[in-house]
């Protein structure tokens, strides 16, 4: 026990008692700001340089709203922009009887996707910066970063990734809401520190004195990193969390927002292909009865047979569910045959079938994962 | 807005006070703007570009004594344009101390350098520290009020519209200028729910009660913003807005404008070599 204590000791003895004031205060800082950087805390080259990497942000979310730019999605943003920042407003309650604000950008990306939401806590930031003096004009590109970008994409990956395909009502989206917030504004506030950190570093006067925000990143970092996790993070979290479950409760196609205007061109696209695909199939189908016609089976094999066997099974096949289709009908019907001609066209139709399957998980895969990558 | 965080208010109280704090606050920016003062008579253009010369020139600065300079520059300019000052003075700075005080404090005491005072329980504040949280108090409070005497000299359509000399694209000008409108709405709403809530209760809510009524009041204004949303789009429709916003440009360059303009530009550069 004493040992425990002197070591305790001896640890809170090596930091500097004005750190952990310094901590403490910080903490208490956090409480307050959610996280807008005001003009002042870095230099303008910094501003600058984070303005250059949000810009392709911007410019995808611009592209976003032109692509599906019919004159609904403009009200849509505005409103989706307010709401943003009238939810940074509310006080939430926390349990301990303090209050604290959410930043909204978890909720937005949940509804509407990244992109989109992007633009969304963009415009609840400049109203902020330029209207109510909240957040800098020069920070901005900084501030955009942390929770206009970073935030949504993090936490829409991670919303996605638990709740993907689950049904509407499913408790697992409201966990994956909550996970979402938690670490989308742990991971803001970490680049949010990660840009405090590098002032003191690059920005000093030549007798040392920092410039700007005065705090090296071994202290920056995890100031932010922990007073978020604990505290702000815990409300995006909350927020996000009952208001999806809100949602499943009073108005469940707001959560199937996002897949309506996104997946559905890429639904049309499947759709056409699956077409396609079909169309591939009574092809390959047909072939084989043309090779057969001139051939020698026409006395053992009915025509209808045929036709009614290629039209059950193939298209049907090719459009879902192939793989468990074609195993065992090759493995039934092959046998039965007794001809090696048909046998080799069967096994023909087999092994198109087996590469129609790879083709179809390949583009899957790579449909995934453009998606994916789009949503990360 | 954090100062309301003392007492036993409720939560619901509370919000209350800071939606009512923001509406007063656009109805009073919206006031001032229409003042006949200086600023409030250039063209809004000019005064966006210059704001940002401005805050630039704050931002480069390695001299304190520029940055302090600055900030009375700003304060003359509230001055000539009617501002109420002890109003401008405390707007900026009875907020700053909430997130920047507590910031630049700790710096005073734990960065490295020529000791200045002795403090009792140990505390030493250093030469470099000081400067450096002057620095930082400085250089937040003279952008903070860049800003805010822009927008109180400014009506928000006026910046809005001279938005587009930064090279924002249209579309997203007239959805800041949406959201702006609908911001109020989306308040008022808020606001009349968490009343009408309140005007019901005869006791404190206890924990899960308020974060249930948070729950409800967010999905509801969610709820509400979509469905308004649609109904703005078809408004949209019927009076025939075909997918690109146009704007009237009414803005013109005057004498007195290409002056300050060139006044801005030669203080910002001396200020900048100055601060150099």
């Amino acid at each position: 026990m004493s040992q425990i204590k002197s070591a305790l000791n001896s640890l809170t003895r090596g930091t500097p008692r004005s750190l952990m004031l310094y901590y403490g205060i910080f903490a208490i800082w956090l409480l307050t700001s959610a996280m807008h950087i005001p003009d002042g805390y870095l230099s303008p080259v910094t501003s600058i340089i984070m303005f250059i990497i949000v810009l392709p942000f911007w410019v995808m979310g611009v592209r976003k709203l032109r692509e599906k730019m019919t004159a609904k999605n403009v009200p849509l943003i505005a409103l989706i922009a307010a709401f943003s920042f009238v939810i940074m407003m509310f006080n939430v309650p926390i349990p301990g009887g303090t209050t604290a604000h959410a930043v909204g950008g978890a909720l937005a990306a949940i509804i509407m996707g990244p992109e989109i939401a992007t633009m969304a806590v963009l415009i609840a930031l400049v109203i902020q910066a330029f209207f109510f003096g909240d957040g800098g004009i020069l920070a901005l590109g900084a501030n955009c970063f942390n929770m206009a970008v970073v935030l949504p994409y993090v936490s829409y990956a991670i919303y996605q990734a638990i709740s993907k395909n689950q049904p509407l009502i499913s408790k697992r989206r409201i966990f994956g809401a909550a996970l979402g917030g938690w670490i989308g504004l742990t991971v803001a506030a970490f680049f949010a520190g990660f840009e405090f950190g590098i002032q003191p570093m690059l920005f000093h006067t030549a007798n040392g004195t920092p410039l700007y925000a005065p705090y090296p990143l071994s202290v920056s970092i995890p100031a932010m990193v922990f007073a978020h996790a604990l505290v702000a993070s815990p409300i995006e979290a909350l927020i996000t969390a009952l208001v999806v479950a809100y949602l499943q409760r009073t108005n469940q196609s707001a959560l199937e927002f996002v897949k309506k205007p996104e997946i559905s061109p890429e639904l049309s696209g499947f759709v056409r292909w699956r077409a396609l695909w079909i169309g591939l199939a009574v092809l390959i189908v047909l072939v084989p009865i043309g090779l057969l016609a001139p051939g020698t089976a026409w006395g053992e094999w009915g025509t209808e047979q045929l036709s009614s066997r290629g039209l059950a099974f193939i298209p049907q096949g090719m459009a879902k569910l192939s793989g468990l289709w074609s195993a065992p009908l090759s493995g039934y019907d092959l046998p039965a045959l007794r001809n090696s001609n048909l046998g080799y066209i069967l096994s023909g139709i087999v092994g198109t079938i087996v590469i129609g399957i790879v083709a179809w998980l390949f583009t899957m895969l790579v449909t995934i994962r453009k998606s994916e990558t789009k949503e990360t | 807005m954090s100062s309301k965080r003392t007492g036993r208010s409720s939560f619901v109280e509370r919000t209350l006070v800071d939606i009512n704090a923001t509406l007063e606050q656009s109805l009073f920016a919206e006031q001032t703007a229409r003042l006949p003062g200086l600023l409030q008579e250039l063209d809004p253009r000019l005064k966006i570009l210059s704001a940002l010369l401005v805050l630039l020139a704050v931002g480069v600065s390695r001299n304190l004594l520029v940055i302090l300079v600055l900030y009375f520059l700003v304060l003359a300019l509230a001055l000539f344009s009617r501002v109420p000052l002890a109003f401008f003075v405390k707007r900026v700075w009875l907020f700053i101390p909430f997130f920047t005080g507590v910031v630049a404090l700790p710096a005073l005491f734990i960065t490295p350098g020529p000791v200045l005072v002795h403090l009792p329980l140990g505390l030493i504040i250093t030469k470099t520290g000081l400067t450096t949280a002057l620095f930082l108090l400085l250089r937040v409070g003279t952008s903070v009020s860049v800003a805010v005497l822009l927008i109180l000299t400014t009506p928000w359509n006026s910046v809005l519209k001279s938005m587009g000399v930064l090279r924002l694209p249209p579309v997203i000008i007239l959805i800041l200028g949406m959201t702006y409108r609908y911001i109020h709405l989306l308040l008022h709403l808020t606001n009349d729910m968490f009343l009408s809530r309140k005007s019901r209760l005869l006791r404190r809510m206890r924990g899960p009660e308020e974060r249930r009524l948070i729950a409800a009041t967010s999905g509801t204004l969610l709820n509400k913003s979509l469905q308004v949303s649609s109904e703005v789009h078809l408004a949209m429709q019927s009076r025939g807005f075909r997918n690109y916003p146009r704007t009237m440009d009414t803005f013109k360059m005057r004498t007195i404008d290409w002056l300050s303009g060139a006044v801005v530009i030669i203080t910002v550069a001396t200020a900048i070599w100055l601060g150099k």
